[in-house]
């Protein structure tokens, strides 16, 4: 598997961006456009107005949307360049003969006959020797005998976890590791990003508290170590959340708590608005960047398609979960500098660092419209072209007014 | 990279759009910020037509293509989607909804009051529609036909303004 962390080290260093089929020049504003449109219609205008060519900028850019554009891609599956014998990622199974025909049917024989159910197993045998384990643990009184098996014990349910997916994860910058009483906040593609991460040191999570097996599970974590879970009515009110978080932050001894700020899945091609609540409680953020190699199975979990156990038992049928883990170094708050331009600054080098597209939108745009600001704000642009040539009309016209009359003061 | 060729690519696209055609909201978050974003897609459904197909689709994108250098195989079918022309005719039917062959002065205030919103007074919009009519009109009727919206358009760069390039 060495070579394959090597294929992920250089397809990470290379343009690994979102695939774009449009040709796109360099972004230029509206004014900047305008501009150009006009000045190769009319060279010596001085008398602008509204030209009817107007609506050619506007017109392309629109159609260009419909073609290709951002968002949409970011909700769903990435394109493969060459197919990896999983039919889920492609559209039409290619009947390019009767070779590849039956390498993906041994290839479904594999999957699903000996690694699928291993898996199973493993994840089943490990999820109920965590259970257990933990709930024993919670029973010895508090102390630091407590904390060590507590820690050992949550390390050892991950480690299964991963095992059972066959995850083949490569730690960059280990020395950067999240400490104690800090915050991380890492890029969000699937639920498993906390198995991932937790594998490598114990995080307090935060959530909503489930019912079923995974609100047993929840109960069981919290009996051998602090996790934040809130209940349904509580995350409504964003200052208990915002104070229970900075009360768990302060206590320099408590494990760091991870956080998605991006608040839902992204397809790992680009990374969404950061939302700006964990960053106002002001303390040391740690970013984590994980980046998935696709070519062994997808990892992105589109809620809207299929449910948590589709999903799970999707990429126990992959061939493995190939990842990269980079951890930056920590950052803080800067004077003069709000949460919000805080957040996007760790957004930027996140991004930067696994190779993906760094977007302004708003990761809730998975389920809710766009506002109307954003078309508000490009009518405002394009008025302000038409404005500014009024009013310098009439300050020429002004201007001329006062020379043909001369003051009287000379005569 | 000729336009079929990319057809396969286009299937995904394509579906999200003719759907979206009976939904008031789109789904296409870039094509909501757009001023005319409802007028794009309007253009892409023939009139009276709920569905679209996807050889409508391409024929529809076929005016975006760039101009061909192989002018002499161009002058033989002077009438293509993407000459001159085409891609006037296309812009022609952005203000021209009723497909009348004239742009009124209702349909230059609709297209103006879409593409500025609540930027402007009624006052600045209608000056600025009167402006624009008395300039391009030519014949005094009133209202802006076709051959003087081209006129008005003659200088503008059409073949690079309104092309969009697929990366090989």
């Amino acid at each position: 598997m060495t070579w394959a962390t090597l294929q992920i080290e250089l397809s990470a260093k290379q343009k690994n961006r979102q695939f774009s089929i449009l040709s796109k020049s360099k972004p230029l504003s509206v004014q900047e456009n305008m501009q150009e449109l006009r000045s190769s219609a009319h060279s010596r205008r001085s008398e602008p107005q509204f030209d009817m060519g107007d609506v050619i900028y506007f017109c392309r850019k629109g159609v260009e949307s419909i073609i290709d554009d951002e968002v949409t891609k970011s909700f769903s599956a990435q394109e493969l360049e060459s197919w990896n014998l999983l039919t889920r990622s492609i559209r039409r199974f290619p009947h390019r003969g009767l070779r590849l025909t039956l390498l993906w049917g041994l290839g479904v024989l594999i999957r699903y006959g000996i690694l699928l159910p291993l898996r199973v197993i493993l994840a089943v045998t490990g999820i109920f020797l965590f259970v257990i384990l933990s709930t024993s643990v919670g029973f010895l009184p508090n102390s630091k005998l407590r904390f060590f098996l507590g820690e050992k014990v949550h390390l050892m349910g991950y480690r299964f976890c991963v095992k059972s997916l066959t995850a083949f994860i490569t730690y960059h910058n280990s020395e950067n590791r999240p400490k104690n009483g800090s915050i991380c906040v890492a890029n969000h593609t699937t639920p498993l990003d906390v198995i991932i991460l937790a594998n490598d040191r114990c995080y307090s999570l935060v959530g909503q508290v489930h019912r079923g097996l995974l609100g047993l599970i929840q109960r069981a974590m919290v009996k051998s170590s602090p996790h934040i879970w809130f209940e349904r009515a509580e995350v409504k009110d964003r200052h208990l959340v915002a104070k229970r978080l900075c009360d768990h932050a302060a206590d320099k001894t408590k494990q760091p708590i991870l956080i998605f700020p991006e608040g839902t899945c992204v397809n790992n091609t680009s990374v969404m608005m950061f939302k700006k609540g964990s960053f106002e409680i002001g303390c040391t953020i740690f970013p984590v960047a994980i980046k998935y190699d696709f070519r062994f199975g997808d990892a992105y979990w589109n809620s809207s398609k299929f449910g948590l156990v589709h999903h799970l038992l999707r990429i126990m049928s992959s061939w493995a979960l190939v990842c990269s883990v980079w951890y930056l170094p920590p950052m803080n708050r800067e004077e003069g500098e709000d949460a919000v331009q805080f957040a996007k600054r760790v957004k930027a080098a996140l991004a930067a660092q696994a190779g993906l597209a760094d977007l302004t939108w708003d990761g809730g745009l998975k389920r809710t419209k766009v506002k109307d600001a954003f078309k508000e704000e490009q009518q405002r642009l394009y008025s302000e072209i038409l404005l500014t040539f009024f009013l310098s009309v009439s300050l020429q016209l002004h201007y001329i007014g006062n020379q043909v009359n001369p003051l009287p003061v000379f005569t | 990279l000729s336009f079929l060729e990319c057809s396969w690519r286009f299937c995904g696209r394509f579906k999200a759009l003719w759907m979206k055609a009976a939904l008031p909201d789109f789904k296409i978050r870039e094509l909501t910020e757009n001023p005319i974003g409802g007028r794009i897609i309007a253009a892409f459904f023939p009139p009276e037509k709920e569905r679209l197909d996807f050889p409508s689709f391409v024929r529809i994108l076929a005016h975006f293509r760039p101009i061909g250098k192989n002018r002499s195989r161009d002058r033989a079918q002077p009438e293509q989607a993407n000459s001159r022309t085409g891609k006037l005719k296309f812009a022609f039917e952005l203000y021209d909804q009723d497909r009348d062959g004239k742009i009124s002065r209702e349909e230059l205030l609709q297209v103006l009051r879409a593409m500025l919103g609540l930027q402007v007074t009624e006052e600045q919009l209608r000056s600025i529609a009167e402006r624009a009519i008395q300039e391009a009109d030519l014949d005094g009727d009133g209202a802006i036909s076709f051959d003087e919206f081209k006129k008005s358009l003659e200088k503008v760069d059409m073949e690079h303004k309104m092309n969009i390039r697929f990366l090989k």
